[in-house]
């Protein structure tokens, strides 16, 4: 009997959680169904769901239109360079704070993440007058630096969260036995916190993949990532929903399937901090 | 030795001229433009300019919007990360009073005809003499209605309806179980998208933004008749949720068949007719209402290219803006697309061509609505500024967004029509005292 209800109640749940999947993924669903849709039956109405003439008419245009390849390219080396360059920093600040905390770590914590506050266009112009003044307007190692300094208090955060679960006896142990301290980060620290930085770098490449005010404002062609590849699809006169929805999916296909790959990583480390 | 030498420095010298005259005979050059029909034919035919010149294209084509957040930036800032600048009737004037752009008054192509160009586009580009933008197409907005809805409600449009006609033929023709509606328009806030709507049918109903003191105007009678009369029409014979439909959400309607009229754009003409449209051979044009106040409730827009001042390559800039805006590239597209695919509403001999006429339907209509607005004199009533659907100032488009939201949430049944006037009167006023006036 008690099984029979704890069965009973296990389905209930499969199936609620199926449903806010489903509720979750349908926008992507939609958006790759109309991708393969002819303008017209895009906006179709009643929508067509399946059966219509399946075209790929829409990617050759996009790809016709735009360079593809140039843009993904510039996406993954802003958005991996970034993650990178900030987790090259991070390590041994958040080390600092969870092991060695001062009477204002806590302060500084909080005062890091208060500058994530600060509203992105009210120092627009200092930055493009900076980036003019060194020249690298539209470069990738702009885009690299700006994102990292943007993320850089989230993956501090997200390192102290996970280093404060690692006992300092440890890397007491190790200090013992005469590791200095750049070997006692990278050799014991590091390895034991290697959940906790993957899912950091995880989650902070998919933020750089997605930010699109300063990857927008700052780049014209060189640099342009994949944020400004859709924006040239969209039109407010004009219904370009179908080649909008191509341009849409190619943009987040890459984030989308190393999410997918990635999810069992992302998920245990998101849940290790917060469970305490 | 000494040969040696010669040949080295002959074999230098040699590198060098060459070295030189290809970087003077190639440049590349950076052309930012939006995303929309006759722009993306250019980037289609642009390959013919490169041709002919050796020169280079690096298109940035963008959603509207965003291009102008990002050649705003770039032109404050003297970035000079853009050679050409696609910006509309609302940029114009005031970059080019800024000394942000550069005269076209000459260095353009000797066959490039400044003449040729309607009057109307030509002023709205022109600050103390000086053009400072090239008309790439100009539109304006009209009637478009459905011939057999307008038949079936027993009532004839004519060329140039006034608003209570059309009021009273939406309701005739609105059937709510058939899923109809009489009318659509704008009520998507926004200063390029409800504001602009209701800014030219302000000028039609003789109200004004600013008086000659730029004290704003929305507690006058003319604005509370405009702002009445949009509310009342919508509510009987709009369709549902009109608060969120811009341009393309009535497009949408339109072509699906249930709007009876729509009154928008002029570019929209040839979406409505296309292969897109259900309705495509139902359709009709009229002149913008008026109230018989001696102007029309259109607006008066072009999109134009322009040259920031911080372009290093302005000869070539210049060069490709010739031949882009000139008589030769209409008939360049017509050539390869057909004369109803060619950029209406800039130059006076397209419209005394005979082939475009006879392709383009809505030709005529497009040019007298042009040409009966006035971005001079936009009101009944004397106005300091420039522009019809627009006011061009700096501070417009902050002001007219948050104004447009008050209206936009007065369609949404939120707030009364008198609600939303005495607050966009409250913030215009104080936005307007902030900036100085």
């Amino acid at each position: 009997m008690a099984r029979a209800i704890s069965h009973r109640k296990k389905m209930m749940w499969t199936a609620l959680a199926w449903g806010i999947g489903l509720l979750i993924f349908f926008p992507i669903l939609w958006t790759f169904l109309t991708s393969f849709k002819a303008e017209a039956t895009a906006i179709a109405d009643p929508p067509v769901w399946f059966f219509f003439d399946w075209t790929t008419e829409n990617y050759t245009a996009v790809l016709e239109r735009s360079n593809y390849p140039l843009a993904l390219m510039n996406s993954i080396i802003i958005a991996v360079g970034s993650t990178l360059l900030g987790i090259i920093i991070a390590v041994p600040a958040a080390w600092a704070m969870a092991f060695v905390p001062g009477k204002r770590t806590k302060d500084v914590l909080l005062w890091m993440l208060s500058n994530k506050m600060l509203p992105a266009v009210g120092v627009l112009y200092p930055l493009v007058l900076i980036a003019k003044y060194f020249d690298v307007l539209d470069s990738r190692i702009l885009l690299v630096v700006i994102l990292m300094l943007i993320n850089l208090p989230i993956i501090v955060w997200m390192l102290y969260t996970y280093f404060r679960e690692i006992p300092g006896e440890i890397l007491e142990a190790a200090r013992m036995d005469g590791a200095n301290l750049k070997n006692e980060i990278i050799y014991v620290l590091t390895p034991m916190a290697v959940p906790g930085i993957a899912s950091t770098i995880l989650l902070n490449i998919i933020l750089a993949w997605n930010e699109a005010f300063w990857t927008i404002l700052l780049t014209t062609v060189n640099a342009a990532p994949l944020t400004k590849f859709i924006a040239s699809f969209s039109a407010p006169e004009g219904l370009f929903y179908a080649k909008l929805s191509a341009a849409s999916i190619m943009a987040i296909a890459p984030i989308l399937i190393m999410g997918w790959f990635s999810q069992k990583q992302l998920v245990r480390g998101l849940t290790f901090g917060a469970v305490k | 030795m000494t040969m040696k030498r010669t040949l080295m420095g002959t074999t230098v010298g040699l590198a060098l001229v060459v070295g030189l005259t290809s970087s003077a005979m190639a440049e590349e050059i950076t052309i930012a433009t939006v995303n929309n029909g006759d722009m993306v034919r250019m980037q289609k035919l642009s390959p013919q300019w490169e041709e002919q010149t050796g020169n280079t294209i690096n298109w940035v084509v963008l959603e509207e919007n965003v291009l102008r957040q990002n050649v705003t930036t770039d032109i404050s800032t003297g970035g000079g990360q853009y050679d050409v600048m696609t910006i509309g009737t609302y940029e114009a004037p005031i970059w080019g009073a800024n000394d942000w752009l550069v005269s076209l008054n000459d260095g353009m192509a000797e066959d490039w005809n400044a003449d040729d160009l309607l009057p109307a586009i030509r002023g709205g580009l022109t600050v103390d003499g000086t053009l400072y933008a090239a008309p790439f197409y100009g539109e304006s907005s009209m009637v478009m209605y459905r011939t057999d809805l307008m038949e079936k409600a027993g009532l004839e449009m004519p060329d140039a309806p006034t608003w209570d006609f059309i009021r009273e033929a939406a309701a005739a023709m609105t059937d709510r179980d058939a899923d109809i509606n009489g009318i659509c328009a704008r009520g998507k806030a926004g200063w390029g998208e409800n504001m602009a709507f209701l800014t030219a049918m302000s000028n039609s109903f003789g109200a004004r933004w600013f008086d000659m003191d730029w004290k704003a105007q929305f507690d006058s009678p003319e604005w509370k008749n405009t702002i009445d009369f949009y509310l009342g029409m919508m509510n009987e014979s709009g369709p549902a949720g009109a608060a969120n439909n811009g341009f393309n959400e009535n497009l949408t309607l339109f072509q699906q068949g249930k709007c009876g009229m729509w009154i928008d754009a002029t570019v929209a003409a040839s979406f409505v007719t296309g292969a897109d449209s259900t309705v495509a051979d139902k359709v009709g044009f009229a002149l913008a209402p008026d109230n018989g106040l001696g102007k029309r409730g259109n607006w008066l827009w072009a999109w134009s290219l322009a040259i920031p001042a911080s372009s290093e390559k302005q000869d070539v800039a210049k060069d490709f803006v010739s031949w882009a805006t000139s008589q030769s590239y209409t008939a360049l597209v017509a050539g390869e697309e057909g004369w109803a695919n060619v950029p209406p509403g800039t130059r006076t001999s397209l419209y005394e061509n005979a082939d475009y006429l006879a392709a383009a339907p809505f030709a005529q209509m497009t040019l007298d609505s042009i040409n009966s607005a006035d971005p001079q004199n936009p009101s009944v009533q004397e106005v300091p500024y420039t522009g019809v659907q627009f006011v061009a100032i700096p501070e417009f488009a902050g002001i007219a967004t948050q104004t447009g939201q008050q209206f936009s949430d007065a369609l949404a049944g939120n707030q009364t029509a008198d609600e939303a006037l005495a607050n966009a009167q409250t913030l215009t006023t104080e936005e307007m005292e902030a900036a100085g006036y």
